[in-house]
C-alpha cells in the first residue's frame, strides 16, 4: 500500500468572476518530498496554494492534505505557511509573535519555549527575541515568518517566494533549512521564482501556465548525461572544427569559443585526444547539463504564458 | 465545545486587547477623554456656583426651599446627561473605528493569512476580536462615565438616579455600533465600513429627533418615522432608554432638557437592540467564513 501523499489535488479550479485563475490543478506530492512549484507570473501559483490552505474556496475540484480534506483543524495542525505578501504584527517583539503562533497551534507552554528559542536560534535572530517585528528588514521579517511556518514542526510546509527580500546569506540559510526539513522527513511546498533555488532544494517539480500543470519533471534527471559541450582553445581551424562532427551536432567556432551538442560524456575523451592531437592548444572543456532555465523557457514559452 | 475553539477564541480576544492599547486610537481615545473630564468638571464648577447663587437669591426673596432645591437638582442632573451623552459619542466614535479597520485592516495587509491557516475556526477570529473590543470599550466607557458622575458627586453630592442602568444601555449602545462595524470590516474596506457605520449612526440620530419632536407636536407619522429609524439602527434609541434611567424624575414628566427624553422607547425597544447585535455578530461570522482572503 502507497502511504498517503502529503498533497493530493483533483481538477482544482478558481473562477474569480469572468477570470480562470487556476484552471485545473492536478498534482500528487509524496510525504518528505520538496516539491517546487514553477510558473510564470499570474500562472495561479499563490491562487493555488491558497486554496489547498483554504484561504481561498475552489470553484470546484478537490484535494487533500495529508490525507485530510481541505479546511480540517487537526490537518492545519500540521501544516505549515510563509504567504507571499505578508505583514505581522508589527507591535509584537520576535519572541511575543513566535509564542501567538505557537498558542494558536494549542502548544504546550514548556515545548513552546524551547521551541522559539531552537528557531530563533536557527534563523540567526536570537539576539534580537526582544525587538518589536516593526524594527525589523525585509529579510529579518522573512526569517521570523519562517520560524513561524515551522513552530509546530509541521509535515508540511508551504513557502511562496522564501527568500525574496533576502541577501545571499538569507538564501543560503533558507536553503540549509529547507535540506534539513527533508532530512526530517517535512514535505516542502516551494513556490519560488528563483530556478537556481529549486534546482538545488526540490526533489521534482512542476511547470505550471494559465493554472494548469503542463509538466511535472525530476530534478534527478537534471542530473544525466551533459548534452552539450563548450571548449575553450587557440589554434583551431575550420578542417579540425569540421572533423568535430564525428562526435556531436551544431558544432559552432567562434574565435576561440567552440561548442556542440553531443550524445554523452563518453565522446568527451576521444574529442580531447582528437583536439590535441590536431596541436589545438585548450584552456577549458566545459560539459554541459540541460538547466532548469532552459526547461522552463521551453515549457511555458518565451511569452511567459501571457 | 472544544476546549481549543474556546481558548483559541481568548488568545484572538488578548491580541485584539493588546494591539488596540497599543495603538495610536485608544491613545487619542484617552487623551480626548481626560481633555473632556477637564472641561466638563471645570464647567460644572462654574455652573453649579452660578446655580447655587440663584437658588439663595430665589431663598431670599422667600421662595420655598423645596422648589430651590428641586431648580438646583435639575440643574446637575441636565448638565450630567449633557456629560453623558458626550461620553457617549466619544465611546461610539471609538467603537466604530476600531471595528472599522480590524478585519478589513488585516485582510488588507496579509497579516490574517498567518491567522487563519492555523488550527482555528474563522469563527473564533471575529468572536475573539468581538470579545477584545467588547473589554476596552467597557474599561473606556466606565472610566470616562464614572469619572463624570464622580466629578459632579464630589462637587455636588448628587447622584443620577438609576445610573448603573443607564450605564449598561450605553454600553450597550457602543457594543452594538462597534459589532455593526465589525460586520462590515468582515466585507468592506476600512473606509467603506467607517463611512456606512458613521452614516447609519447619524441616520438614527436624526431619526430619534424627529420622534422627540414629533412626540411633542404629538404628530403620529413623524413618530414612526422615528420609530423605522430606530429599527434599522436602534443605537440613538438606546441613548435615550439611558437618558430616561438617569433623569430626574421631574424633568422626565416635563420633558423640559434637551438631553432627557419625551418619546421614551420602551423596553421592547432595548430587547430588539439585543437581538440586532446578536444578529449582527453572527452575520459578521458567516461572511467572514465564506469570503476569500
Amino acid at each position: 500500500m502507497m502511504a498517503v501523499p502529503a498533497i493530493e489535488t483533483i481538477q482544482l479550479q478558481k473562477v474569480f468572476g469572468d477570470r480562470t485563475a487556476v484552471k485545473g490543478l492536478t498534482l500528487r506530492v509524496e510525504q518528505g518530498e520538496v516539491f517546487g512549484f514553477l510558473g510564470p507570473n499570474g500562472a495561479g501559483k499563490t491562487t493555488s496554494i491558497k486554496m489547498l490552505l483554504s484561504l481561498i474556496a475552489p470553484t470546484s475540484g478537490s484535494a487533500r492534505l495529508l490525507g485530510a480534506p481541505l479546511g480540517n483543524l487537526d490537518m492545519l495542525g500540521r501544516i505549515g505557511f510563509l504567504p507571499e505578501h505578508f505583514r505581522f504584527q508589527e507591535w509584537l517583539t520576535a519572541r511575543e509573535f513566535l509564542e501567538l503562533h505557537g498558542q494558536l497551534h494549542d502548544m504546550e507552554a514548556r515545548t513552546l519555549a524551547q521551541r522559539i528559542n531552537a528557531l530563533l536560534e536557527r534563523v540567526g535572530l536570537a539576539e534580537f527575541r526582544q525587538k518589536q517585528l516593526r524594527t525589523f528588514s525585509k529579510g529579518m521579517l522573512q526569517r521570523i515568518g519562517l520560524a513561524q511556518a515551522l513552530i509546530n514542526q509541521p509535515a508540511l510546509v508551504f513557502l511562496d517566494e522564501p527568500t525574496s527580500g533576502l541577501d545571499p546569506v538569507g538564501r543560503l540559510l533558507v536553503r540549509d533549512i529547507i535540506r534539513e526539513l527533508r532530512e526530517q522527513g517535512t514535505s516542502v511546498f516551494l513556490n519560488s521564482h528563483l530556478l537556481s533555488e529549486i534546482e538545488v532544494t526540490c526533489d521534482r517539480v512542476a511547470f505550471i501556465r494559465h493554472g494548469e500543470v503542463v509538466r511535472v519533471l525530476e530534478m534527478a534527471a537534471l542530473e544525466g548525461d551533459p548534452t552539450a559541450v563548450s571548449i575553450r582553445a587557440r589554434g583551431l581551424t575550420p578542417n579540425v572544427v569540421e572533423g568535430l562532427a564525428q562526435w556531436g551536432e551544431e558544432v559552432v567556432a567562434n574565435g576561440e569559443q567552440l561548442s556542440l551538442k553531443i550524445r554523452g560524456e563518453d565522446v568527451l575523451p576521444e574529442i580531447t585526444r582528437y583536439l590535441v592531437g590536431q596541436k589545438v592548444d585548450i584552456y577549458g572543456i566545459n560539459p554541459q547539463r540541460m538547466s532548469l532555465e532552459a526547461i522552463f523557457i521551453e515549457t511555458v514559452g518565451q511569452d511567459g504564458g501571457l | 465545545m472544544n476546549a481549543h475553539v474556546f481558548k483559541s477564541t481568548l488568545i484572538i480576544a488578548r491580541l485584539t486587547f493588546r494591539e488596540a492599547m497599543r495603538r495610536r486610537i485608544v491613545l487619542t481615545g484617552l487623551l480626548l477623554g481626560i481633555c473632556f473630564l477637564i472641561v466638563f468638571s471645570t464647567g460644572f464648577y462654574f455652573i453649579t456656583g452660578e446655580i447655587s447663587q440663584n437658588t439663595a437669591s430665589m431663598q431670599a426673596n422667600g421662595v420655598n426651599q423645596g422648589i430651590t432645591r428641586i431648580a438646583r437638582v435639575e440643574g446637575i442632573n441636565m448638565l450630567l446627561l449633557a456629560g453623558m451623552y458626550a461620553v457617549t459619542f466619544l465611546s461610539i466614535a471609538m467603537a466604530a473605528l476600531l471595528g472599522a479597520d480590524t478585519l478589513a485592516g488585516e485582510i488588507n495587509t496579509g497579516t490574517i493569512q498567518t491567522i487563519v491557516t492555523k488550527p482555528i475556526r474563522r469563527a473564533s477570529v471575529v468572536f475573539g476580536k468581538w470579545l477584545g473590543f467588547a473589554a476596552l470599550l467597557g474599561l473606556y466607557l466606565i472610566l470616562m462615565a464614572v469619572g463624570t458622575m464622580l466629578s459632579v458627586w464630589l462637587q455636588s453630592g448628587y447622584s443620577a438616579p438609576h445610573f448603573l442602568a443607564g450605564l449598561a444601555l450605553i454600553y450597550l449602545e457602543t457594543l452594538m455600533v462597534m459589532t455593526i462595524s465589525l460586520m462590515c470590516s468582515s466585507a468592506f474596506s476600512a473606509l467603506a465600513t467607517g463611512g456606512i457605520v458613521f452614516g447609519l449612526y447619524g441616520l438614527a440620530f436624526i431619526g430619534g429627533w424627529i420622534e422627540q419632536f414629533g412626540s411633542l407636536l404629538q404628530n403620529q407619522t413623524a413618530v414612526e418615522v422615528g420609530i423605522i429609524t430606530s429599527l434599522i439602527i436602534p443605537s440613538e434609541s438606546l441613548w435615550r432608554r439611558a437618558a430616561f434611567e438617569m433623569q430626574s424624575p421631574i424633568s422626565g414628566a416635563l420633558g423640559m432638557s434637551p438631553f432627557s427624553t419625551v418619546s421614551v422607547p420602551s423596553l421592547l425597544m432595548v430587547g430588539y437592540a439585543v437581538a440586532y447585535l446578536i444578529a449582527a455578530l453572527a452575520m459578521g461570522v458567516w461572511i467572514f467564513q465564506h469570503r476569500d482572503l
